[in-house]
């Protein structure tokens, strides 16, 4: 029930009183309460959890952890390339 | 950017499986807090590829594993009634009760209906206005702000017929409970990263400096989760204790502040047992003033309830990370996914289920006398 999951905001509107979107997972796209996201807009990637979006997903950090991990053990393999299988 | 695919990278995994395997040189035991963590690293196997010096215990994060019996036997009197239409997340209609689960009212007539979110629950109220519509809002501080929504949008919508059983339960109390314990073994947390998007993790930054103990906030994928035990393993390693962020593009430090107002609005702190652990001090919410008229065990008087737990599941003891699930003598025997004698094999959360649905029993066939 935990799993929060990742999916893009294709659509905002509000729907008595509440604001609510479309989110696209991966093909599926769900009806989603959006009122805790309330900067996230259309093309926004976000968590939903139990119908709500609960955070929004912010993309310049995504990249940073990606580097992060790209640029891991690249000096130890500079100097002993054999160690990376 | 998809945030799921490039998290699950295996040229990435490997190095980062390689950068651990290089840094660790002691033993050390860290908890992935999260059921949901719990199930990604069986599913994935990550448990096998960390250095064997690494020892992932698994912790009470399952929302399903630990609402206690009682709350369990209230829903299941309540769901039995004639005039009330029950809505849960499908994940709790198998939980075992002292007698019987709620597929067991569904299949003698009740209605019970499983609901995506608590706002479809709203649905069905203003559908049927001459039933009693009752929720069962469970979970950790991940589903509270949902929940919340629904008591909040039925409040003003005026709905009479709607009511939430609610046992909601909270990470960091659990965590000092843990660490009080003279039984624990925990050296690092791995933090549930969704609980930390709602709440933010400030809360987390005293549990780290009263306990030297350090707590990396930590996410779901793949990836997500060897970031996390990378920077646990750095942290104690260096004899650091910190709470570090390795989610930050899904967590901020402050988390949700819309969504931790609304819940403030709605709910209370009060003492919350946990199913399979005991009473922890502080450790839940409960309707506050405001919304008490909203809630389903004052609205049905459902009597004393005489709760019983199986004699042989030592589901508490998984929950407390003090037994590995396959060490249970009744597990993948008396007990599985079809027929769960606890709570914690129940959902794919739980660690009972996680071992049982990626074949670890197996292992332990081979392994036992
Ligand atoms: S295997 Fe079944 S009986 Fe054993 S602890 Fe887990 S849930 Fe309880």
């Amino acid at each position: 029930m935990c799993l929060g999951v990742p999916g893009q905001i294709k659509e905002v509107y509000e729907l008595d009183g509440v604001r609510m979107g479309k989110v696209n997972f991966g093909g599926i796209v769900k009806e989603v309460c959006l009122e805790y996201v309330p900067e996230a807009v259309v093309g926004d990637y976000t968590i939903v959890h139990v119908g709500f979006a609960i955070t929004r997903l912010d993309e310049e950090s995504a990249l940073e952890t990606l580097k992060m991990f790209e640029e891991l053990g690249v000096l130890e393999e500079e100097l002993n390339p054999e160690h990376l299988e | 950017m998809k945030y799921l695919t490039e998290f699950r990278d295996n040229d990435l995994v490997q190095k980062l499986l390689y950068e651990i395997h290089q840094i660790t040189t002691r033993p050390w035991a860290m908890m992935e807090v999260c059921g949901g963590q719990t199930h990604s690293i069986i599913r994935n196997g990550i448990d096998q590829l960390l250095p064997p010096e690494i020892e992932l215990i698994h912790g009470p994060g399952c929302p399903v594993c630990v609402t206690p019996l009682e709350t369990i036997d209230k829903a299941l009197a309540i769901a039995a009634q004639p005039n009330v239409i029950f809505c849960s997340f499908g994940d709790m209609l198998r939980v075992p009760g002292s007698d019987h689960d709620l597929f067991a009212v569904k299949s003698q007539g009740g209605d019970i209906r499983i609901v995506y979110s608590p706002l479809d629950a709203l649905k069905v109220a203003r559908d049927n206005p001459d039933k009693q519509v009752v929720f069962f809002g469970i979970g950790f501080e991940t589903t509270a702000p949902a929940n919340a929504q629904a008591l909040v949008v039925a409040k003003k919508q005026g709905l009479k017929n709607f009511s939430m059983l609610v046992s909601h339960v909270l990470v960091p109390p659990a965590i000092e409970a843990l660490m009080q314990s003279p039984t624990c073994r925990v050296q690092a947390f791995l933090a549930a990263g969704h609980v930390c998007s709602v709440m933010g993790y400030w809360q987390y930054e005293p549990l780290a400096e009263k306990y030297h103990v350090p707590i990396v906030v930590t996410g779901f994928e793949p990836l997500d989760v060897l970031n996390g035990v990378y920077h646990a393993v750095l942290q104690l390693e260096a004899s650091r204790h910190e709470v570090e962020n390795a989610y930050s593009r899904a967590v901020q430090r402050e988390g949700n502040l819309p969504a931790q107002k609304v819940m403030q609005d709605v709910f209370e702190v009060c003492d919350r047992t946990w199913r399979g652990i005991g009473m922890i001090p502080q450790s839940g919410w409960q309707l506050n003033a405001a919304y008490r008229d909203m809630d389903a065990a004052i609205r049905f008087q459902v009597g004393d309830i005489h709760t019983q737990e199986s004699a042989i599941c030592r589901s508490g003891e998984v929950l407390q990370g003090l037994i590995k699930p396959h060490l249970c003598p009744a597990f993948g025997k008396e007990c599985t996914p079809s027929k769960p004698l606890g709570a914690t094999m129940v959902s794919s959360e739980g660690a009972c289920a996680a071992y049982y649905n990626y074949g670890r029993f197996i292992e332990h066939e081979q392994v036992a006398p």
